[in-house]
């Protein structure tokens, strides 16, 4: 399989060698600088994320990579460049809104309902597509009813497909990390995203889990279609899943493009791969 | 068996039904806790305002009257009016719900992601305002609150149980009042549970409640929450206050109940619901038997007013973060 054939240099879709559809840019970032007080985290960075595709971001510690996707979810709102959003210029909007907007994300460090179970913590990544009044789910009553049930069906379907089924009623306090992890990609994927962040999925992983949450990020991708934004320290994984990669290096970009390409690319050896050894 | 054994499950039975009463103060605290990590020192005063605004809108007073008196002159009291009960509580709710939203606005809003201790704070100068503010509002006498829920000793229970003990044996004294608040308040907490686990937005009430930016990234907003919390939150004063009002009248005094509400929550911890509710039993019952069995017979009595506060200190000392607490364990 080769996931490494992206174009760059075109807005029309195409279709890669493993028979994925990627489409025109869902998400552009322009000229974004993001600053705390003094510190220049994000400096006049632009890229863009195709729908469809698997788009990482990857850099050294501190390079502002985080950041980026706070930036993207709206925790953060930067002081300069715009972002547009399924080609208009979206405004600075509270994190809950950019969720009803159909970014998903996960956190670093797992932000799941610790004292909720496996099942209502996917739950509430349906609630951007529950539209019920309180009255009405007060009483359990009519649409409230049928709305809970319809959505319950749909994270079920979730719950099969990460394989988590033996969990469904455990706090999820008491997973072991990796599964943990994995409730929180189904959280998301609840959400049914337009555009899914992923921050640093496998950060903290042995090599099983790893292997695991690199095939359910492709399987999301394959068969949902849903874009994913990722970020990630592990280098050899990124290259085996992305399509295109963006480099950071202290709040700049310094490499764009495939994993072939970005592996070439001198400054990004000597910033972030070492040395050379072909 | 004697008729002491049964003068003994009498007090229990009225120590499980103060216990209820708690637990309804409790619970008001619990679940602004949970929510948003406030303890909210003002539900004392919530209790007591909503059931100030009851009996002022059931009595069709004026707000405010002593105010408009002295700047106009005037010499107004009331519309003229009574509501029935049942709008009144209508209009009562509406109110609590309004000052929940205002609380939001006002306060809240502007303290996101300050210390616990600065809402804590924030909490104290809301019950002194809300304490000016009530007696301002609807006057500072004493009132009585009357809906319609008959008081004093139940006579059916008393004459169907009085054959047990035999002729020393009346029967067991329960307050008829006592018994409507046990029923109220469990099918309050039973309809509170229910929908935090089966609604929409009782799953977002507990997310808020667990982590902020993760139920922010899953499309809740903090703010709406926070006024659903603080209404709900008013429900249960108004609960509250409808309750202790009816017992004891509504006065300053009302807004003490929350002390007792304290030693509830150091029993069943600050962040269960079920916990609130054990906990009031407990220190309910546990309150009443002390003073039947200990207190009155050896220690010359009075031991009510500060045998929930002993236990509670017990508690602290072998399991701080009460019975169904979350424990808290640092991973080091």
């Amino acid at each position: 399989m080769s996931r490494k054939t992206a174009k760059t240099d075109t807005k029309d879709s195409y279709v890669t060698a493993d028979g994925r559809t990627i489409g025109p840019a869902v998400m552009e970032m322009q000229n974004i600088t993001l600053r705390f007080g003094g510190v220049i985290a994000i400096q006049d960075i632009s890229f863009d994320i195709r729908e469809g595709e698997v788009r990482a971001i990857i850099g050294p510690n501190g390079a502002g990579k985080s950041s980026m996707l706070n930036v993207i979810n709206g925790f953060y709102h930067p002081q300069e460049g715009q972002i547009l959003y399924k080609g208009e210029v979206r405004k600075p909007l509270k994190p809950y809104e950019i969720a009803h907007q159909g970014i998903a994300r996960t956190f670093q460090n797992i932000a799941l309902f610790k004292g909720m179970s496996t099942l209502d913590n996917i739950m509430t990544g349906r609630l951007t597509h529950m539209k019920t009044g309180m009255l009405s789910q007060a009483l359990w009553w009519g649409r409230a009813q049928k709305e809970e049930v319809e959505n319950r069906a749909f994270v079920e379907r979730i719950i099969d497909f990460l394989e988590i089924q033996s969990i469904r009623k455990v706090p999820v306090g008491r997973l072991p990390y990796g599964l943990q992890k994995r409730v929180e990609l189904g959280r998301a994927l609840a959400a049914e995203p337009s555009l899914l962040l992923l921050d640093e999925p496998m950060a903290g992983m042995n090599v099983e889990e790893k292997e695991d949450m690199s095939r359910f990020i492709l399987d999301v991708n394959e068969e949902f279609g849903t874009t994913i934004a990722l970020i990630e320290h592990d280098m050899s994984v990124v290259m085996d899943l992305a399509d295109r990669v963006v480099v950071m290096d202290y709040g700049k970009k310094i490499g764009d493009g495939t994993p072939d390409e970005v592996r070439s690319n001198q400054a990004v050896i000597d910033a972030y791969l070492g040395v050379s050894h072909d | 068996m004697p008729a002491e054994f049964y003068y003994g499950v009498e007090v229990f039975l009225n120590g499980l039904m103060a216990g209820v009463m708690y637990s309804l103060v409790a619970l008001g605290f619990v679940l602004i806790f949970k929510a948003s990590g406030i303890f909210n020192y003002a539900q004392g005063i919530m209790a007591l305002f909503a059931a100030m605004t009851l009996v002022g809108f059931q009595e069709g007073q004026i707000p405010f009257a002593h105010l408009i008196n002295a700047v106009f002159g005037t010499e107004v009291h009331h519309f003229g009016w009574t509501m029935p009960a049942f709008f009144a509580i209508l209009f009562a709710l509406g109110v609590m719900l309004l000052f929940a939203f205002l609380v939001e606005k006002l306060i809240l809003k502007h303290l996101v992601n300050q210390e616990p201790i600065i809402l804590f704070m924030a909490t104290i100068g809301l019950a002194y305002f809300m304490e000016g503010f009530g007696d301002l509002m609807w006057g500072s006498n004493v009132k009585k609150l009357d809906i319609g829920i008959p008081q004093g000793g139940n006579f059916w229970i008393e004459e169907n149980t009085a054959f047990l003990g035999g002729a020393d044996f009346y029967g067991f004294y329960l307050d008829t009042l006592d018994i409507y608040a046990t029923v109220i308040a469990a099918v309050l907490v039973t309809s509170l549970v229910l929908f935090s686990q089966y609604t929409k937005t009782g799953r977002a009430l507990r997310a808020v409640a667990d982590d902020h930016q993760a139920a922010l990234s899953v499309g809740i907003s903090l703010r709406s929450i926070w006024v659903i919390v603080w209404g709900i939150a008013g429900f249960v004063a108004l609960v509250a206050g409808i309750m202790w009002g009816s017992k004891s009248g509504v006065q300053f005094s009302l807004s003490l109940i929350a002390l007792k509400a304290l030693p509830v929550l150091m029993l069943g911890g600050f962040t269960s619901i079920p916990g609130a509710i054990i906990g009031g039993l407990i220190i309910g019952v546990g309150e009443k038997m002390f003073e039947f069995l200990i207190g009155a017979p050896l220690l010359g009595g009075a031991t009510e007013n500060w045998f929930a506060y002993m236990l509670a200190l017990v508690f602290l000392v072998f399991r701080p973060q009460g019975l169904f607490g979350e424990k808290i364990i640092e991973r080091v």
